[in-house]
């Protein structure tokens, strides 16, 4: 449990960490609060040769309005997200789940960035981007660029951000008046990942759905988004046989690996149920 | 009239903080203030450090290890394999059990992560990048998983290194892979009793293999002194004295010449029983570097390599009459010990105490086999929070009464309350031949279901399996267990050849203060305060004025350690007949400072006074001071005693455990609703500590049952080595722990203690497995393999049609 060594740079700045990046080339990795690398680097399974720690960098931290978008910097950590009367006022699903990821001393150093631009399908915030219709800021040697959150996932460990760029900031449309949403994560224990989570994003207008999201963790290479499901459920009541339909189609989709958290047949079993249950809180919660 | 005398003496009482007490424990200040001394906080001038490579292969020759890259990195000082300990002997060495381990992998590795060299170097650092460069080139070998494989006629032959040898340590062996056969109790009876019942039950209940994971892993501190001829280690011991017997039957120096030292230690549930490689090679490279080595296990290696528990496969038979009357119960067991045979069990005894496993339970006739395989996993066995194998016993003979009660569709507390040691059967002779010394079964049963009015539980059960809807499914856990600790008897236990007593030397100071010394030693247990407080009064002297110093074999007595829970039933005990040694010589001075009669003088609480006088007394700090200066003519100045107490008898701790859960139709998910656990330790010497060790042996049961798991794939890999993987429960997972007691006391035992620490993880985890699978039952289930997490709790509501 012991790394091989690495040269460590701490610039202060997002220029300067990317100028870093760009000089140091492809052996030099980004830490952000470290939960998914230093593990990785311990176990050598990852040997990068340079570190390019950004905590240093206060550009990188807060959460902000403007106007109807929340903007929240990439290495801002989760317990300040649970902390925001912002985001529990107008994008209450974020603090939500950040509670449900790890534990108190990981989230005070885990950032909502790190998380995302990881690409591990375990993680949390890549399939609540995705339900949010979140929008990634990435800066390169070239500038900044905006990319929607759904595409950006490829596969595991792998997204659009190139190897010279760096997620700056994350930008959220805040919910409209009157929308639902949850996040059901069923996990072994306290700080485990997902065995499979759902989380919904809803909206019904005289008792049919006006606007939904579905996005899965876990029981893919990558967040999924469940267009499908989605589809069905749009302009239509919440039946049971609707949300039969919707569950099958949110199965359908997923292709888990097996582990020791279950194999496929359980995990997308499980899948189906988190759906459901996120469903139910999200559509009691549109009132 | 008395009222005031007797607040008198309830005060001074009070303040000796003596047994009965809830005492705050004494260890507690430096541990959570982080002042705590542990092997890992040890530094040595000059120190260097050990890490080993490792097997990724689980059977495989060695063909070639090249050391040059690794001794060519700087600041590497020596990397050794098992050709350079061969000429001092030390590539192998003995197991506790009679078998030989490897020390380093000596031409093949038999189990996956196995140690196959080590590396030494300036820091920790540097050793885990030389451990990197050292390239070994391997020939795969056929992998032995499972233990019923092993035995099959043409099966790979796992120790070639004894071959042809038909005896091993425990009589016959009758394949290359089987290590022996032991069995207890009357076959021909037992099979007399089944051939005459009116029914009979049968079924395999096994008991799969996990790890004791205590939070600080193993390690040490060798420092050899090349000049004095001495060896100084610190390590992660619970029977540090037997590590320095073994030490010295290796090395070849004298055991006045090694000190083994265990200091703080942070968890030890029988993982820090053995001998393991580890510590063989850091004293290795310590005699030969001439400079202290430190060797300090990661949590990987710990979980992978250093002392499993369990792996019990059990054929369990009960023969009973209709009416659920047991007459027989007979078990054929496959223990997969792994590569090597080192479970550290009583040297008579390789299945340890399993022939416990006639239970709570007045059977006439009983017969149980266990046959030892070698399997290619990591070597172990150990007493994991249990006295040896009693967890595995327990299991068994619960598991097996509620598949008899399912088959005749009794209540499951009602064919307990039918087949229970009566109170007027005590001492009571098991059918493997114990002798039980007291219990009162029928009186916590009947506590137990009183409290938790199980009569409406069993209707509320009733109604929620009629109700299809109902998102949950209902199970109610009912559980009596009988421990069999302290181990043990010279006459039937010994380690090694040495018996398994134990020992303390108390010395009161001139002021009448004192420093009490034992052959255990604290993991957790807190025996600086509950060992004071025996002390306390007995001897009358302030707890909180007695130094309790445990683990530096150069100061303590000898004695075997701290497992099994025998720290009380057999120390507890020394330490009482010490004190009453220095009661005696305190009574003889204070009848000639009083210039009366020994027999004159009563004892109250912290004084010899002379009777029918209030007036005339010693008070114990009196006489203390007295030892050292006016002893009486004849008397041998100063006062201390030592005791080595071997006991007469195990002790028989018992108690009755009930569980409800709810399982999730969707998910799996169970839910712990409630676990009330009423535990007879007999005498309680301090309420506060018993009840923290019962919620933390509840918790360790919790894990068990609930999730932690050791799953090999067929190449031998452990999946799942890792804190990730491996289930240590938080507080978030932790059901809340409801707990009571009754107090029959050991007849044979000084103070009539019996020992507590293990008896909640012996007794939760059958407890557990009989809630999930009464949750079953209606659904014509009878057993259920652990761990229950929400993945296999599906599958068997799947396999059910009962997942929603």
């Amino acid at each position: 449990m012991i790394p091989p060594e690495f040269d460590y740079h701490a610039p202060r700045s997002v220029a300067e960490a990317i100028h870093l990046l760009g000089e140091l080339g492809p052996d030099a990795k980004l830490l952000a609060g470290g939960h998914s690398l230093l593990p990785m680097m311990k176990l050598r399974f990852a040997q990068p040769t340079h570190l390019i720690d950004l905590n240093r960098i206060d550009d990188l931290r807060g959460i902000h309005e403007e106007g109807d978008q929340l903007v929240i910097g990439a290495m801002t950590v989760e317990n300040d997200l649970i902390d925001s009367p912002l985001l529990r006022a107008r994008l209450p699903l974020l603090p939500e789940v950040a509670r449900q990821i790890a534990d108190p001393q990981v989230r005070n150093r885990g950032t909502i960035g790190g998380d995302i631009v990881h690409g591990d399908p375990g993680n949390d915030h890549p399939a609540i981007a995705l339900a949010l219709d979140a929008s990634l800021v990435l800066a390169g040697p070239g500038g900044e660029r905006t990319l929607p959150a759904d595409g950006f996932f490829l596969g595991t460990y792998m997204t659009q951000m190139a190897e010279d760029e760096i997620l700056v900031r994350i930008r959220v449309p805040a919910f409209a008046p009157r929308t639902g949403y949850a996040y059901h994560k069923l996990k072994r224990k306290t700080g485990d990942w997902a065995t499979a989570a759902a989380a919904v994003v809803l909206r019904l207008d005289g008792g049919r759905v006006s606007h939904v999201r579905i996005a899965l963790t876990n029981v893919a290479p990558m967040a999924l988004r469940a267009h499908a499901a989605e589809a069905l459920l749009l302009g239509q009541a919440l039946d049971a046989a609707r949300i039969d339909q919707a569950a099958a189609a949110v199965m359908a989709i997923c292709a888990p690996a097996d582990d020791l958290r279950g194999d496929a047949e359980y995990k997308t079993a499980m899948a189906g149920c988190m759906f459901r249950r996120a469903l139910a809180q999200a559509a009691a919660r549109c009132a | 009239m008395n009222a005031p005398k007797e607040a008198g003496l309830a005060e001074r009482a009070s303040a000796l903080q003596g047994m009965g007490e809830s005492r705050l424990r004494k260890e507690d200040a430096r541990f959570i203030q982080g002042r705590g001394n542990y092997v890992d906080d040890i530094r040595m001038p000059g120190m260097l450090h050990m890490d080993i490579v490792r097997s990724p292969l689980a059977h495989a020759r060695i063909k070639r290890i090249n050391k040059e890259q690794a001794l060519a990195i700087p600041g590497v000082h020596a990397v050794l394999t098992a050709e350079d300990l061969k000429p001092l002997k030390l590539h192998w060495m003995p197991t506790l059990a009679g078998d030989v381990q490897a020390v380093l992998a000596d031409e093949k590795v038999h189990f996956q992560m196995q140690e196959v060299a080590i590396v030494i170097a300036d820091d920790r650092y540097i050793a885990a990048d030389a451990v990197e460069a050292v390239e070994v080139e391997y020939e795969d070998l056929p992998v032995v998983i499972d233990p019923y494989a092993a035995l099959a006629p043409d099966a790979p032959v796992l120790r070639e290194d004894l071959a042809g040898k038909t005896e091993g340590a425990h009589g016959r062996r009758e394949h290359p892979n089987h290590i022996f056969t032991w069995e207890a109790g009357d076959a021909a009876a037992t099979e007399a009793a089944f051939a005459a019942a009116a029914v009979t039950v049968k079924a395999r209940i096994h008991y799969p293999r996990v790890h004791p994971c205590p939070l600080e892993t193993c390690g040490c501190v060798a420092s050899f002194d090349p000049v004095r001829g001495e060896l100084t280690t610190y390590l992660t011991s619970q029977a540090p004295h037997v590590v320095r017997t073994v030490v010295s039957l290796l090395s070849g120096i004298p055991e006045s010449k090694v000190r083994i030292v265990s200091p703080d230690i942070g968890g030890g549930f029988g993982n820090k029983v053995g001998i393991y490689p580890g510590y063989v090679c850091a004293i290795v490279a310590s005699i030969v570097l001439g400079r202290p080595v430190k060797w300090i296990e990661d949590r990987v290696e710990n979980i992978s390599t250093t002392a499993f528990a369990r792996d019990y496969h059990m054929d369990g038979e009960i023969a009973a009459t209709a009416d659920g009357r047991i007459l027989g119960l007979r078990t054929h067991v496959i223990a997969d010990h792994g590569a090597f045979d080192a479970c550290a069990d009583p040297t008579k005894f390789p299945a340890g105490l399993f022939h416990i496993c006639s239970g709570s339970y007045d059977i006439a006739a009983a017969y149980c086999q266990v046959k030892g395989v070698y399997t290619n996993k990591a070597p172990g066995g150990v007493a994991y929070r249990c006295s040896f194998r009693v967890t595995e016993a327990v299991y068994l003979v619960e598991r097996m009464v509620d598949i008899l009660a399912q088959k005749l569709g009794l209540d499951k507390a009602e064919i307990r309350r039918r087949n229970f040691i009566r109170k007027e059967q005590f001492p009571y002779t098991s059918p493997f031949g114990f002798e039980y010394d007291s219990g009162d079964y029928h009186t916590a049963l009947d506590k137990v279901l009183a409290a938790v009015d199980y009569p409406a539980l069993r209707a509320e059960q009733a109604a929620t399996r009629a109700n299809p809807a109902s998102p949950t499914l209902m199970g109610i856990g009912l559980v009596s267990f009988t421990e069999v600790v302290g181990a043990g008897p010279s006459k039937m236990c010994d380690i090694l050849g040495v018996g398994m007593f134990d020992s303390c030397e108390i010395r009161v100071h001139p002021t009448g203060s004192a420093i009490a010394r034992m052959g255990t030693i604290t993991q957790g247990q807190g025996h600086q305060t509950t060992y004071a407080q025996i002390i306390a009064t007995e001897l009358g002297i302030p707890s909180e004025v007695i130094q309790v110093e445990e683990g530096d074999t150069s100061t303590a007595p000898y004695g075997l350690g701290t497992y099994g829970s025998r720290s009380t039933p057999v120390a507890g005990a020394a330490i009482a007949l010490a004190a009453r040694k220095i009661h005696a010589k305190a009574r003889k001075i204070a009848a000639h400072l009083l210039e009366v009669g020994e027999n004159d003088l009563d004892w109250e609480i912290d004084r010899f006074k002379v009777k029918g006088d209030d007036s005339r007394f010693k008070t114990m700090q009196d006489i203390s001071w007295a030892a050292y200066h006016q002893a009486p003519p004849g008397l041998e100045p100063g006062l201390e005693a030592v005791h080595y107490y071997d006991p007469p008898n195990f002790t028989f701790p018992f108690g009755i455990y009930l569980c409800v859960v709810d399982i999730d139709r969707a998910t799996g998910e169970t839910k712990v609703r409630r676990f009330l656990a009423l535990d007879d330790c007999g005498t309680r010497i301090n309420p506060m500590i018993i009840e923290g060790q019962i919620h933390g042996g509840l918790t360790e049961g919790f894990a068990v049952a609930m999730g932690q798991q050791m799953p090999f794939d067929a190449q031998g890999n452990l999946l799942g080595n890792t804190l990730m993987d491996y289930f240590l429960p938080t507080a978030v997972e932790t059901p809340k722990w409801e707990t009571d007691h009754t107090v029959t006391p050991s007849p044979h035992h000084p103070l009539g203690a019996k020992g507590v620490a293990e008896s909640p993880h012996v007794g939760s985890i059958p407890t557990f497995t009989a809630a999930v699978v009464d949750a079953f039952a209606h659904l014509g289930v009878d057993n259920m393999t652990m761990p229950h997490n929400a993945y296999r709790v599906w599958q068997q509501l799947r396999d059910c049609g009962a997942a929603l």
